[in-house]
């Protein structure tokens, strides 16, 4: 089993690192604006806490919790969100597509769904090298009605390939009630490729340690994929244009209801409170070093806009010929 | 000297890749049965964790060929008719030939797509008959196009030691081409870099392709009344245009014969490219496949929307004769 603290401590992390991004959005900073895993922390931390240092993992539109379990640095997560050079993307990702390969983030597709066949490349490579690596690929309850999804599920169940899936169904995409788009079961669709798959309460995350840490075994020692479906929620809009648009899609009922399972309140009623308050203070204070870190650094040159398009250093051509 | 075949190429180079380096695999449909011929003898030589045979799931694979290509492998994926490129449109260009830029240019995607049989095939009908190279260039994936057996083994080797993602067109038009080879002249060519198939000084005309054969022949028929050179891209991203400014300036003046659709077609590129920045002495021409040509499954009506040899010729003498701009 984990250490609770340590859980407690990466699932207030991501909450609080989230609201002081949501600050930021708010202020200007984070353009992009973002979608917060806020509610969803449970997930992140549970599940990363699993993995060894090189195994990867392939995160989503709704990131920036795996980005931080898998132990990504906190200063050059936040300052890619806020399109800086000091960014673990050097700007070029942002809050939509990180990635940090010293940390085992490979990517994360905007295409949603698409990381299944991705996380089946990896994990095919991994085991033809003889590696012990074991592939986390995240995505949403969205992602089970895009076929390129079964496609990825088809190769890793074929090839019996070290992947677990991780669907996060916080019951929406976007506005869609998961209800309504999805014929059938989540776990049905593993079950259908032979691949072992449950559903696990998402909002407590030493549930989701012990049914990710099975997985992740049976993964690693040649037992092949599984899919684990997380219930959980989000306590936010899809995306931070829900500030604005104020989107009626969702009763107050069914937030209050869970936000009485908070995973932050679930994993704190299981730690002592001198623990908890301590551990709260040195967050607030990192956090302080984390953000001004991102706001102190620089932006990009517009002069460096066609760095990093072809890995020969080949420069296009430019938009008009003077 | 022996007879090399276009296929034959195909075959040789991705075969010394793979003996040279270890993280070069190939994956594709039908491959225990080396359907398409590229791969043949492949699974006796090098056995099934490096010739992969996969199901019907290009998109499917296609990630996973990019997820290989990040772990540190060098796929070549290979499909079997041009629309499956159409189907993977969306994982080549958005996912793997963004993700260098994407990751701050931490990790290049190094997959080659090869189609080895692209253009019309008599009979097979519309869905069969795509040619769809331009679209690739205009999303920036780098894109060859070889015309010959030693052009394609060149640039097949290039393709696959690059870091990009490169798209591989071979013309099934161009398949039936032999050559006479000495196999130790065969190397790799790099990408980006046109050549002169036959030297002129009256008009360029800029071939892609299969249709860099059709050229070479009408350039012959047409010799007692003009000396035309034939030039040659052999990739269409990135392109030749220093390459090319050289032959117009020799020439000054410009016929491109493109297998594409006309609209948003390389040769639509190519002239605005050569109108822009090149001294041309007379309006160019293009011959191309109409806008939007879907051709059918009837011979004579699928031959009536392809760019031919009358049309080149034509388009030749009306350059030639016109008195300039
Ligand atoms: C293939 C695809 N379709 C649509 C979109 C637009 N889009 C982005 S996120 C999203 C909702 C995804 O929902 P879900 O997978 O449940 O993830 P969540 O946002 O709930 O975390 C949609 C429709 C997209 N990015 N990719
Ligand atoms: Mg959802």
């Amino acid at each position: 089993m984990p250490d609770s603290l340590a859980l407690y401590r990466m699932i207030r992390y991501i909450r609080r690192f989230e609201e002081r991004s949501l600050d930021l959005v708010r202020a200007g900073e984070i353009v992009s604006g973002m979608h917060a895993c806020i509610g969803q922390e449970a997930v992140s931390a549970g599940a990363c806490a699993t993995l060894e240092p090189d195994d990867i993992v392939l995160s989503s539109h709704r990131g920036h919790g795996h980005l931080l379990a898998k132990g990504c640095d906190p200063k050059r997560v936040l300052a890619e969100m806020a399109g800086k050079v000091t960014g673990i993307d050097k700007g070029r990702g942002g809050s939509f597509h990180p990635s940090d390969f010293t940390a085992g983030v490979y990517n994360a597709t905007g295409t949603v769904g698409h990381g299944a066949g991705i996380a089946a490349g990896i994990a095919w490579a991994a085991k033809r090298a003889g590696e012990p690596t074991v592939v986390l690929s995240f995505f949403g309850d969205g992602a089970v009605t895009q076929g390129a999804l079964l496609e990825g599920f088809n190769l890793a169940g074929l090839w019996q390939l070290p992947v677990v899936y991780i669907c996060e169904n916080n019951r929406y995409a976007t506005t869609l009630p998961v209800d309504t788009a999805v014929s059938g079961t989540i776990t049905g669709r593993g079950e259908a490729f032979g691949i072992p798959s449950s559903s696990v309460d998402g909002q407590d995350a030493e549930t989701v340690y012990a049914a990710v840490s099975e997985a992740v075994d049976r993964a690693r020692s040649g037992g092949g994929p599984s899919l684990l479906e997380m219930r959980t929620y989000r306590y936010h809009g899809h995306h931070t244009f829900e500030l604005k648009t104020r989107l009626k899609y969702r009763e107050q009922s069914e937030i209050d209801e869970w936000k009485a399972r908070d995973p932050l309140d679930i994993q704190a009623a299981r730690v002592p409170e001198a623990d908890r308050l301590r551990v709260d203070a040195e967050i607030e204070a990192e956090l302080d070093e984390v953000v001004r870190f991102a706001l102190e650094s620089p932006r990009p040159d517009p002069a460096d806009a066609m760095d990093h398009m072809y890995a020969d250093g080949f420069r296009p051509r430019a938009g008009v010929s003077l | 000297m022996p007879k090399l075949s276009y296929l034959k190429a195909l075959n040789r180079a991705l075969g010394d890749e793979m003996d040279r380096d270890e993280s070069v695999f190939v994956l594709g449909e039908d491959m225990n049965f080396a359907l398409t011929n590229v791969t043949a003898g492949f699974l006796d030589r090098f056995g099934p964790d490096r010739v992969v045979e996969v199901p019907l799931t290009e998109q499917g694979f296609t990630n996973f060929a990019t997820g290989a290509a990040m772990a540190g492998r060098r796929p070549v994926v290979e499909f079997q008719i041009p629309f499956l490129l159409l189907l993977v449109f969306e994982q080549i260009t958005n996912q793997a030939n963004k993700f260098l830029l994407m990751s701050g240019g931490q990790r290049s995607v190094p997959v080659t797509y090869l189609m080895p049989a692209a253009g019309w095939r008599a009979g097979w009908g519309a869905q069969h008959s795509d040619q769809p190279y331009s679209l690739f260039a205009h999303m920036g994936v780098k894109t060859v196009l070889p015309a010959t057996p030693t052009d394609a083994y060149g640039l097949l080797t290039t393709a696959i030691r690059d870091d990009d993602p490169v798209v591989f067109f071979g013309p099934l038009a161009a398949l039936p081409v032999r050559e006479d080879v000495d196999y130790a002249d065969l190397g790799p060519i790099p990408l980006g870099k046109g050549r002169v198939h036959r030297a002129g000084t009256d008009v360029t005309v800029v071939a892609l392709g299969h249709l860099v054969h059709e050229a070479l022949a009408v350039a012959e028929e047409l010799a007692d009344e003009a000396s035309i050179e034939v030039w040659d891209p052999r990739s269409v991203y990135p392109f030749d245009w220093a390459g090319l400014a050289e032959s117009v300036a020799r020439t000054g003046r410009l016929v491109v014969f493109d297998d594409s659709n006309r609209a948003c077609g390389m040769g639509a590129e190519v002239l605005a490219t050569a109108a822009e920045e090149m001294r041309l002495t007379a309006p160019p021409k293009r011959v191309t496949r109409p806008d939007g040509a879907i051709v059918g499954a009837v011979p004579e009506l699928d031959v009536a929307l392809q760019p031919d040899r009358a049309q080149l010729a034509e388009a030749i003498r009306a350059v030639l004769k016109s008195p300039g701009w």
